[in-house]
């Protein structure tokens, strides 16, 4: 087990394309053991482009993808689990025709060894149990959420990704799945989150990283940065910040 | 009585329909290939059966134990080097096109090497052994055979892929290959092992088809246009379906053969477009909407 602070996951200078389009813009950043780091950004601005390159599904035009000071770069999506990076992708993903236990078994295929197994999933989501048998299809956005992070918990990832859990889905149910985050921390699962509401990242985040256009604009801890610096930084406004805060909504 | 004898028929030519069928429901079910060649793989199973069996000494009956490994592990390097390499463009039309010309040049290298003349597989007495439990039924003991094993193999596969770990990631893939690579699974190697399965039931039909009746270099086109009826009639996703479908066709194409014999093949044929008119997805589709 990595220490806590010992840097776990390293973005060098990663820059990826979609065809033409520069998605994701010469980002570098690097993930501490135990933290939860957030990387937020407008519609568009290159966050789930960004996860799915550290994943391997995306290729990545340049850079670096170290783990543990490993270049994971060239290692296909299927390796990089067992090496401890999962990914919750966006709009979940479950396997529609397989029930919910089954989606969860699937999950173990490449399990690592740790804290993390059916059971424990269904200790986390009680409800689950009673549902086990139902196909995943046939649940709620919400439920579906917990199952598609459940599948990603049983192969006891290193740096569980999340992308965009919100959305989609009722304020409520988000901050349910969100109050979970702690419980994962304190297990040692290192996160990294995508999320367009900057209000529940910075929430839940140790430390953020604001994209636009596939540009770093900021990193910093939520604690230091002002209001004004994030909307500076998530709108593009940096250099003519001081005259446009009077005039942003609250 | 007659008519009993006809349904009778049909279903144990129905059992070789679903055994044909098979392997194109799973092509078609986990990878979206639609297997032009599939016929031809069939026939080229017989040619197999009828070049290496006599070497082995054994009877022909069991030509299966030689055909089937070596199908099942083509299939999988087939769908790991041309199939794959065809999905890997992304467009469906490319893998129609692999397969179509796959069935093109296989059907001119067997004409080439075998000519046009049909063969069969001798099987001795078996052929023409039958149970006679009146003077108008006839039950042909290999056409039993065969719908017996066409129960047996969809059944087993259909148990497989619902209770086994293999076929919770088949079926895992099938769904989402994207999502199954995220969780850990090698799609391109449970597609290959979803060709293995495919391509060794196709043995075991192109076995079937040569003891019952005869094959040619060009008559695995037939076969495919009745295999393709059984899986749409028992609905795609389905192997029950498909087990469903070729009996239904089979005893559609029997009844109308006993209507007149020029009915055969058109009773079967309308049974096909009533089933996609009324029930578009199939008897048995298995698939609800996300």
């Amino acid at each position: 087990m990595t220490t806590p602070g010992q840097s776990l996951l390293e973005v060098e200078n990663l820059t990826v394309h979609h065809g033409q389009l520069c998605a994701v813009n010469d980002v570098s950043f690097t993930l501490s053991a135990g933290e939860t780091f957030a990387i937020i950004g407008a519609n568009g601005a290159g966050k789930s482009t960004m996860l799915r390159t550290i994943v391997g599904l995306h290729p990545a035009t340049s850079g670096r993808i170290l783990l543990d000071g490993t270049d994971v770069s060239a290692t296909p999506t299927s390796k990089r689990l067992s090496k401890g990076l999962a990914l919750v992708p966006e709009g979940r993903r479950l396997f529609p025709s397989l029930t919910v236990e089954e989606n969860l078994k699937v999950g173990t295929h490449r399990a690592r060894p740790g804290p993390f197994d059916i059971e424990r999933v269904y200790a986390l989501f009680p409800w689950m149990v009673a549902r086990k048998r139902q196909r995943a299809a046939r649940l709620s956005g919400g439920e579906q959420q917990a199952v598609a992070i459940g599948r990603a918990l049983v192969a006891n990832p290193r740096v569980l990704l999340l992308d965009e859990l919100s959305l989609g889905l009722a304020p409520v149910v988000v901050q349910r799945i969100y109050a979970l985050l702690p419980e994962l921390l304190a297990d040692g699962v290192t996160i990294l989150l995508v999320e367009q509401d900057v209000t529940q990242a910075m929430r839940v985040a140790s430390r953020v990283l604001c994209l636009l256009e596939g540009r770093t604009t900021l990193v910093g801890s939520p604690k230091e940065l002002t209001r004004a610096q994030i909307e500076g930084a998530y709108f593009g406004l940096a250099d003519e910040r001081e005259t446009t805060v009077e005039s942003m909504p609250p | 009585m007659t008519w009993l004898n006809a349904v009778i028929q049909g279903i144990l030519i129905g059992g070789f329909y679903a055994l044909f069928a098979c392997g194109l429901s799973l092509l078609f079910g986990v990878m979206g290939i639609i297997n032009l060649a599939h016929g031809d793989f069939a026939v080229i199973a017989g040619y197999v059966a009828v070049i290496l069996v006599p070497q082995t000494h054994l009877p022909m009956v069991f030509g299966f134990l030689v055909v089937v490994p070596i199908f099942a592990l083509g299939g999988y390097i087939l769908q790991r080097t041309i199939f794959q390499a065809a999905l890997n463009r992304g467009d469906p039309l490319t893998i129609l096109l692999v397969t179509f010309g796959l069935s093109i040049i296989t059907e001119n290298a067997l004409l080439q090497a075998f000519s046009s003349n049909g063969q069969s597989l001798n099987i001795g007495n078996l052929i023409t052994d039958s149970i006679n439990p009146s003077n108008v039924i006839s039950i042909s003991d290999i056409s039993l055979v065969v719908l017996i094993v066409a129960v047996v193999v969809l059944g087993g596969l259909q148990l497989m892929l619902s209770r086994t770990a293999t076929g919770r990631t088949i079926r895992a893939v099938a769904d989402d290959r994207e999502a199954a690579e995220l969780v850990g699974i090698n799609y391109r190697h449970v597609f290959g092992i979803a060709a293995a399965i495919a391509l060794a039931t196709v043995a075991l039909a192109g076995l079937a088809s040569g003891m019952i009746t005869e094959f040619a270099p060009t008559s695995g086109t037939n076969n495919l246009l009745f295999a393709f009826e059984a899986v749409v009639i028992g609905g795609i996703g389905s192997l029950w379906g498909t087990l469903v479908g070729g009996i239904v066709l089979g005893v559609a194409q029997q009844i109308g053969a006993q209507i007149n014999p020029a009915y055969q093949i058109l009773a079967g044929h309308l049974v096909f477009l009533a089933v996609l008119a009324f029930r578009s997805r199939g008897l048995f589709a298995v698939r609800e909407a996300a």
